[in-house]
């Protein structure tokens, strides 16, 4: 249903996302401006994009990222914190003592120790490149923490910039529905009664999320 | 210094499904007072599971807000006993629940009977197979019931949870579109089969061209408006894809919430105190009585509640705990071979097989247990000799949702981030789907459950410590599975597919079932067992467990639909014969 005087911003190309201004940014709420820079920094190689084609910057995956480490997720509220905290082999799982949030401000230090003592410069000001190398080598373990283990926060680090990017918009990420509108997913929607059986035709209704709709989208014709 | 409460006749540790079920039918008798202790929050449709905000991933998939928290309590693991067990920090391989429902209230509402053979494994493998085709070390066993006793309690769950599904056997008579080897059954399922999605129809023309029999899954998910056994009414499932790990808003997923509790609610005879958290159950002087348990209340202060019969029916593995904290039945040790609290400890061993399809085929449409199947390599229904193992499993492809942060396939050889992974992420979500085998676990002397010496939980109590790994057996017997669903795969027309073998040693890290069993093996021969066919304690007669922890060894299937029967079963025992003589069932 067209909403006169919307009809413009529903035809043609969207407006493009702007890049994230970490520095102008409304204030994170547990990563300092420094770590919160270094997180998008981060976000933008793993999840790479442009104006056209949001990726997790655009999309507001720091943002994101640092809302969930002033929670209970960051406080590791629900997780099992008593030692002792002997190490174990990889089937016995996640073993620091660190709730996320430690485990955030300590690699994210190490890190930047790291990178000023190799490139003379701080992770966000690196080239693409360079970053992709330090991301590698924590990814594999090659760069040495001594706070933590590198592996460990990589893949905290992965997992979420992953929630970030194709969670529901309301916490922060998945920008104007940036992820799921890459991938074609409509958002939380309860009855597919009749589409179920409509087997290979694409479903075009407007993309919702737990709050409302996308407002810029029309319905089809 | 406890407070003493006024004693009741029955009361049950937990109230998840099988509490309801027993409160349900125990209830019936108005003259019965019987009290549920839940350690988690009273919860319903309306309004904790809303369809307007019950479709959050992060919240409930991945934050994980329906289960129980490692916090409060969690176990120890380890593979096997040279190793030191470590705490399971946060949820992975299981989640189980906390909160009225229990786990039934996140499940998939995958259903499934268990086979005749199952029920007598240790039998059938001697019989068909001889003594020696059966390792040392493998403790299976057989139940001490047959699948003849349970099919009426297989009925009454059926229509209990409004099963949607096709018969495949009725009465001894092989049935057209059913499971052509399910055990017979008297009646055909209370509702039809669930609408069919894409992925399950273009599995269905594979799986006939690799020359299987596929069938539609059983699914405790109403294909139509239901009013169940108990007057309670079900609503129609609209495939809205978040069934798993999330509270059904539609009345449509079987739950005790949508099946059970509308009814026992308007009982006198019935109460349920929430936050409670049963610590142990206490016995007499002789250790062969019952008194009641004791528990400890939101505000932390401590009770002994006092009942003449006490029923754990917390989720599996808890069960199993509490009585080794409580001193029932002899602990399990796996040294000395002595013991059966704690033993008999098993899974259920995964692995899948992702395709790739040529158009899209929407997988944000679905239902938990929205899914096509083939059971011909599943215990008892093929010839093992050739292969050497013992089990099997049924291989399905099962369209449960498209929620995109976990629910995800990608291309083998995808780059694990960057523009890659975004590009590989874009172009396959929409047309990606994953073939599923589900595979049994045996029982063996080195899997078992004991007491912690290091870590505790929220009250002070060892944590239960699990000792547990894949076998050669097991491996074997899933990369059978896993070949079959290759050759099903090749007989779709798809763009790829991606063989993901279980490899390796079992882990406590990547999700894989809630199917937890074991630790208080039900048989007729208390050496062997914990509980006696009616599960019923051996050691003491007024205590009953209910549960997978009664499951000798674990089947090719989602336990819940014989989890379901046992309890029809055993509350059938518990008010014609127990209650009008309390004692032993049976004699040791």
């Amino acid at each position: 249903m067209a909403v006169p005087g919307m009809a413009l911003l529903g035809c043609g190309a969207r407006e493009p996302h702007a890049a994230f201004d970490a520095a102008n940014a409304p204030g994170p709420q547990f990563l300092t401006r420094e770590e919160l820079a270094f997180v998008d920094a981060a976000v933008a190689r793993l999840i790479p994009g442009d104006a056209k084609e949001p990726g997790a910057r655009e999309a507001g995956v720091a943002t994101f990222i640092d809302r969930q480490l002033s929670g209970p997720y960051g406080l590791g509220q629900t997780w099992y914190l008593s030692g002792p905290w002997p190490t174990g082999d990889e089937q016995q799982g996640y073993q620091s003592r660190f709730t996320p949030a430690q485990m955030y401000r300590a690699a994210i230090g190490d890190i930047q120790k790291y990178c000023q003592r190799r490139y003379r410069k701080p992770f966000e000001q690196l080239e693409g490149a360079q970053r992709d190398e330090v991301l590698h080598g924590l990814e594999g373990g090659h760069i040495d923490l001594p706070s933590t283990s590198a592996k460990q926060f990589f893949q905290m680090l992965w997992h979420n910039t992953q929630e970030g990017f194709l969670a529901d918009p309301m916490y922060g990420g998945n920008r104007d529905f940036a992820g799921w509108k890459l991938i074609g997913f409509p958002g939380p929607r309860y009855n597919y009664v009749t589409e179920i059986e409509q087997y290979g035709k694409p479903y075009r209704m407007p993309t919702v999320g737990l709050r409302g709709r996308d407002p810029g989208e029309r319905e089809p014709d | 210094m406890a407070t003493r409460l006024k004693e009741v006749d029955v009361v049950l540790v937990g109230f998840g499904l099988t509490a309801s079920i027993l409160a349900q039918e125990l209830t019936e008798d108005r003259a019965l007072q019987v009290l549920a202790l839940e350690r988690g929050p009273w919860r319903d449709t309306v309004p904790d599971f809303s369809t307007a905000w019950i479709q959050d991933e992060l919240k409930y998939a991945v934050r994980k807000q329906m289960f129980e928290d490692p916090e409060r309590e969690t176990l120890t693991f380890r593979n096997s006993m040279d190793q030191r067990a470590l705490p399971m920090r946060h949820l992975g391989s299981f989640l189980p629940a906390a909160g009225v429902g229990g786990a039934a209230v996140h499940w998939n509402g995958q259903y499934w009977r268990y086979q005749p053979v199952d029920f007598m494994l240790r039998s059938h493998v001697e019989q068909r197979y001889g003594k020696q085709f059966i390792p040392a070390d493998m403790t299976i066993q057989d139940w001490g019931v047959t699948y003849e006793q349970l099919e009426p309690c297989y009925d009454r769950f059926e229509y209990m949870l409004g099963i949607s599904g096709k018969a495949g056997n009725l009465q001894g008579t092989v049935q057209q579109g059913g499971n052509p080897f399910e055990g017979p059954r008297r009646r055909d399922f209370p509702n039809p089969p669930l609408k069919r999605s894409y992925p399950t129809v273009l599995f269905d023309k594979g799986a006939r061209a690799a020359g299987y029999e596929p069938f539609p899954c059983a699914a405790a998910n109403t294909s139509r408006p239901y009013k169940n056994i108990y007057g309670v009414q079900m609503g129609e499932c609209t495939y809205c894809g978040y069934c798993e790990w999330f509270g059904c808003g539609n009345y449509s997923k079987a739950s005790p919430q949508t099946t059970i509790l509308p009814a026992l609610r308007r009982k006198s005879n019935f109460e349920c105190r929430t936050h409670c958290n049963v610590t142990r159950v206490n016995l007499d002087s002789t250790g062969r009585r019952a008194t009641g348990v004791m528990y400890v209340d939101a505000q932390g202060r401590e009770f002994e509640q006092p009942a003449q019969l006490v029923i754990l029916c917390a989720y599996a593995q808890h069960n199993v705990r509490l009585m080794l904290l409580s001193g029932i039945g002899k602990p399990y040790d796996p040294v000395a071979n002595t013991g059966v609290v704690g033993r008999n400890y098993a899974y259920q061993i995964m692995s899948s097989v992702d395709v790739f399809f040529k158009e899209i085929i929407n997988p944000f449409m679905g239902a938990g247990a929205l899914g096509q199947g083939i059971n011909e390599f599943n215990t008892g229904n093929f010839d093992h000799g050739p292969h050497g193992f013992i089990g099997g499993g049924y291989i399905a492809l099962w369209t449960t949702g498209g929620r995109p942060i976990l629910q995800h396939y990608l291309p083998e050889g995808t780059p694990k981030w960057g523009a890659g992974w975004k590009k590989a992420l874009a172009e396959n979500y929409l047309k990606a789907s994953s073939i599923q085998c589900h595979g049994s676990v045996m029982s063996y002397r080195s899997n078992y459950l004991d007491l912690d010496p290091t870590w505790k939980d929220a009250y002070g109590n060892p944590l239960l410590r699990l000792t547990f790994d894949y076998q050669k057996n097991e491996h074997a017997m899933s990369d059978f599975l896993t070949d079959k669903a290759v050759s099903i795969a090749k007989a779709m027309d798809l763009r790829s597919y991606h063989a993901k073998q279980r490899k390796g040693h079992y882990s406590i890290v990547p999700y894989q079932t809630t199917h937890n069993t074991g630790g208080a093996a039900m048989g007729s021969d208390p050496s062997n067992s914990a509980v006696n066919p009616y599960l019923q304690s051996w050691d003491v007669s007024n205590v009953f467990v209910m549960g997978s922890s009664v499951f000798p060894q674990n089947g090719g299937y989602n336990p819940t639909g014989t989890v379901g029967a046992l309890a029809y079963w055993a509350v059938d025992a518990i008010r014609n014969r127990y209650l009008k003589s309390p004692g032993p069932l049976m004699q040791a």
